[in-house]
């Protein structure tokens, strides 16, 4: 009989380290954390704890330090931030240290989310103090091993550089303790640097990937290569759920080099296969194929339909996410201070620069997987469900990844589910499984199209004295193991997230949402609600400012809480550095916006003029203030790469639609993302200083930027602008 | 299938393959250059970018049979030349890559206007770079970059 067994033994010892000396004489440790979501097992014994092959530092006999992140890195820098912030607790040489993506297992799950992944922005905020301690504790072993050589006690050793030094002169390099220290009891409790005593941290440290990255020799999941490995392509439905009736691929299988066309199920319908030597003969022959399709019984999205349905939802109260103050308060507000504003956002692809991509080579009793995955652990669980395997007998590989922005981060991990489904058919082959550019951007798992509606009623004082909003848009996370958690009273959080949290002091506020069913897969998209929620909320705010002939910064710090230090502290900062708003060319306008999300709050000011019907970007400054910034030079770039990201909502060619359920684009000649010239020419970051908790950065650039730009283009045209993509100014 | 000898980066090499395939592939799966990359297949997002004879050129619509001996310089090949090794190297000065995926094909790009334009203007960088997509955007630091490479190459 199974008993239910009391977890406190083992989730009290919330973390321990491992050590291991290897055959190259290194220092390996790892932190092991246990994971929340075990203590629901009922068992007779705590399953074995599933240790991971390698570790977090490796100390090399040649010098070198081997650091591994727990993370995937898809640009945003974390294989070089996450290292500094060990390498700086551990007092190691930096020029020396080299570092690695983790495979996925337990040891790398992320420290709050329980599962190895990244998303929320979450990299250093969550792994900050893991990998401080994690250098602390190694450097705490090799000062150990150093006394124990020279026999004197660890308090009269110091370090600096990979190098140990002790009294009367005494010094020894790290590569030269690497395997006595490993034999060290590995500390319980290490005291931290106090950040005075920082070398790394703080400091402008340029990537470890940039070389590799300028001279070709960087490889990406789709640059893979095995021996014997082929490549599968798979056409899909043109309308989400279809399935294959019957097939002709007599012309196909015709193709020098074609290996075998099958059906396969997929997350959602079905689709075929075609597994080929080389990807150009894959695409022929998938363009050979004549396909039946059964789309009976599926909805047949229609975009012009839908907003039509959306729009009248947002004129009903949806579920009710905030309701705050006096529900009667519009009524007492007359009617000649009210306004009402409806919006419209398109569904949005992410199309990462590299097409998806996953490997998997099936073995009978394990396998291994190659993927540029945001969701490790749902990925390699996905893979192994596939295959009939445990988890832990599919080696799982984090590929690096040519961007990702939530794509990549997909809970029904339906990439590697074709791959290995594939795989699995071609027992003992690596198959390497490619969307094309036109699976992606016609694939679906897009951010949800939404429709907004807010009613202000304006106080005597210029504030919004009532705010009615109601929000519709599909649900991300409607039947997935995060509803528990995320969907509160019927309402999806990442729907409303920005407005229901937002900082400014609104006292009768009632917010509601409508999540509809639609056959189209959505997905969290860099900054998730954040990229609709705060375009509305900072478009709104705009306009009332212009009504109270307030200047847009003044009308925000008036209208923010007082506890919104963080934003009030940027928008401070901001205030000072965009002096160049008061000296604008003509024809030129300034557009502000703020917004606080992941933790992280950013101000942002922008000088706009009108070329060919389209906004042009001359300058964006933004204040972030992220708290500890832990590599200005990584946070610079991910603000104006994020701004930039942010620019694709405006594009005239930046929306998903449908026609008799079909996408009516292909590829990135009908859905465009923002090139160098609809891009902000110059973007200047400046971070508040702080010494709090570093914050994320990843997605909190993203919301501002369109909300600043068409501020902006108000103030020229006279125009407010709620229906995105952006047409023709 | 058809022979073909191309000259990729001073180099001959002989390759089997279906004359319709574009260069892109030909360098990617028959020579395992994978520094030149797809993006798009349709010639929309520069990430495939090398020269043909010096003059930039989307790979992923080439056909292999269209090459003849024209010479072929990838990222592979290009900091065998001076305005290719300055450009790599103020891309690394001036830490543009974020995910790198597009770089190989922006500083292709770039090499092949820093050989055309020796001081190029921000008109100039948004005409010869316009057609690279960067999903990252990392525009700013890429403009940047090219002005720096201008810089050091006088
Ligand atoms: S892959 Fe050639 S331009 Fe996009
Ligand atoms: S650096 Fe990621 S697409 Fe350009």
């Amino acid at each position: 009989m199974q008993a239910i067994k009391p977890k406190n033994d083992r989730i009290n010892r919330r973390s321990f380290l491992r050590v291991s000396s290897v055959a190259a004489g290194g220092l390996f440790i790892s932190l092991y954390l246990d994971l929340p979501a075990i203590a629901h097992e009922t068992t007779q014994e705590p399953p074995p704890k599933v240790y991971p092959p390698d570790a977090f530092v490796h100390v090399r006999s040649d010098g070198k330090i081997l650091i591994t992140v727990n993370r995937l890195e898809f640009g945003q820098g974390v294989q070089t931030s996450l290292p500094m912030i060990l390498a700086d607790e551990m007092d190691a040489d930096w020029s020396q240290v080299v570092s690695e993506l983790a495979q996925a297992a337990e040891v790398y799950k992320d420290p709050v989310f329980g599962f190895q992944m990244v998303g929320g922005s979450g990299s250093i905020a969550h792994s900050f103090t893991q990998y401080r301690e994690l250098g602390a504790k190694t450097r705490a072993m090799l000062i150990a091993a150093a006394a124990e050589r020279w026999k004197v006690s660890p308090d009269q050793c110091r370090t600096e550089n990979s190098v140990v030094y002790g009294p009367a002169g005494k010094s020894t390099r790290y590569a030269e303790l690497a395997e006595r220290a490993a034999r060290q009891p590995v500390p319980g409790k290490v005291s931290l640097k106090s950040p005075s005593e920082f070398r790394l941290i703080g400091k402008k440290v340029p990537r470890l990937d940039s070389v590799a990255k300028c001279d070709g020799s960087q490889k990406f999941g789709l640059d893979l290569d095995l021996p014997g490995m082929k490549i599968a392509v798979v056409a899909h439905p043109l309308v989400f759920g279809g399935r294959v009736k019957s097939f002709d691929d007599k012309e196909a299988r015709r193709l020098d080099g074609v290996k075998d066309i099958f059906e396969i199920p997929l997350v959602n319908g079905s689709g075929v296969a075609v597994v080929a030597d080389r990807f150009w003969t894959a695409k022929q022959a998938r363009d050979l194929l004549k396909i039946d399709w059964d789309l009976s019984g599926l909805e047949r999205v229609d975009t012009s339909e839908l907003w039509t349905k959306y729009k009248e939802l947002a004129r009903t109260p949806g579920n009710v996410a905030v309701a705050r103050g006096d529900d009667k308060a519009m009524s007492r507000i007359p009617v000649a201070r009210r306004i009402v504003a409806e919006y419209e956002f398109p569904y949005l692809a992410h199309t990462p620069m590299e097409p998806l991509n996953a490997t998997v080579r099936f073995e009978g009793s394990k396998a291994e997987a190659w993927v540029p995955s945001q969701f490790q652990t749902m990925d390699q669980m996905t893979v192994a469900q596939v295959l009939g395997l445990k988890p832990d007998q599919v080696t799982f590989h984090t590929e690096f990844a040519g961007g990702g922005f939530g794509r990549r981060a997909v809970i029904d991990s339906h990439v590697p589910r074709e791959a290995a489904t594939i795989a699995k058919r071609l027992r003992g082959t690596p198959v390497k499984l490619v969307w094309t550019r036109e699976d992606d951007v016609r694939g679906g798992y897009y951010r949800p199209m939404h429709a907004h509606r807010v009613e202000i009623g304006i106080g005597a004082d210029g504030l919004p004295g009532a705010w009615r909003h109601v929000i519709v848009g599909q649900s991300i996370l409607a039947g997935t193991p995060f509803a528990v958690m995320m969907i509160k009273n019927g309402v999806d959080q990442t729907t409303v997230e920005g407005v229901s949290d937002t900082n400014y002091n609104i006292p009768n506020f009632h917010l509601s949402a409508h999540n509809p069913t639609v056959n189209v897969p959505v997905l969290w998209w860099r900054s998730v609600g954040n990229t609709h929620t705060a375009f509305v909320m900072e478009t709104v705010i705009d306009e009332l400012a212009t009504r109270a002939r307030m200047d847009p910064i003044a009308y925000r710090r008036k209208l923010l809480k007082p506890e919104a230090k963080k934003l009030l502290a940027a928008l401070d900062l901001l205030d000072q550095q965009s002096g160049w708003r008061n000296s604008l060319l003509k024809g030129h306008a300034a557009g502000i916006s703020c917004h606080e999300c992941f933790g992280t709050a950013v101000a942002c000011a922008v000088d706009v003029s009108i070329e060919n019907n389209r906004p042009k970007i001359h300058r964006a400054t933004v204040a972030v203030n992220c708290g500890l910034a832990v590599n200005p030079l990584t946070i610079e770039s991910q603000f104006q790469g994020g701004i930039g990201f942010g620019v694709t909502q405006l594009m005239a060619g930046g929306a998903i639609t449908f026609k008799d359920g079909r996408v009516q684009q292909r590829n990135f000649d009908g859905y465009t993302p923002p090139y160098i010239v609809d891009a902000p020419v110059t973007v200047d970051v400046h971070i508040v200083s702080s010494t709090e908790a570093p914050t994320g950065c990843g997605e909190p650039p993203v919301p501002v930027i369109s909300p600043a730009v068409v501020n902006a283009l108000a103030r020229l045209t006279g125009k407010r602008y709620r229906s995105l993509p952006l047409a023709s100014v | 299938m058809a022979t073909y000898q191309l000259n990729v980066n001073g180099q001959t090499k002989k390759v089997d393959a279906d004359p319709s395939t574009p260069l892109l592939w030909v360098l990617r799966e028959e020579l395992k250059m994978t520094g030149t990359k797809y993006g798009c297949g349709i010639s929309a997002c520069g990430a495939c970018t090398v020269h043909l004879n010096g003059v930039a050129t989307r790979s992923c619509i080439v056909p292999v049979s269209l090459i003849g001996n024209q010479k072929i310089t990838t990222i592979e090949g290009v900091g065998a030349d001076p305005v290719g090794r300055a450009v790599q190297n103020a891309w690394v000065e001036k830490d543009v890559v974020q995910c790198g995926y597009c770089q190989s094909g922006q500083i292709m790009s770039a090499v092949a206007l820093l050989k055309a334009t020796t001081k190029p203007t921000d008109t100039n960088i948004e005409e010869s770079m316009g057609g690279n997509l960067c999903r990252c955007a990392t525009y700013v630091r890429i403009r940047e970059a090219i002005k720096r490479a201008a810089e050091q190459l006088t």
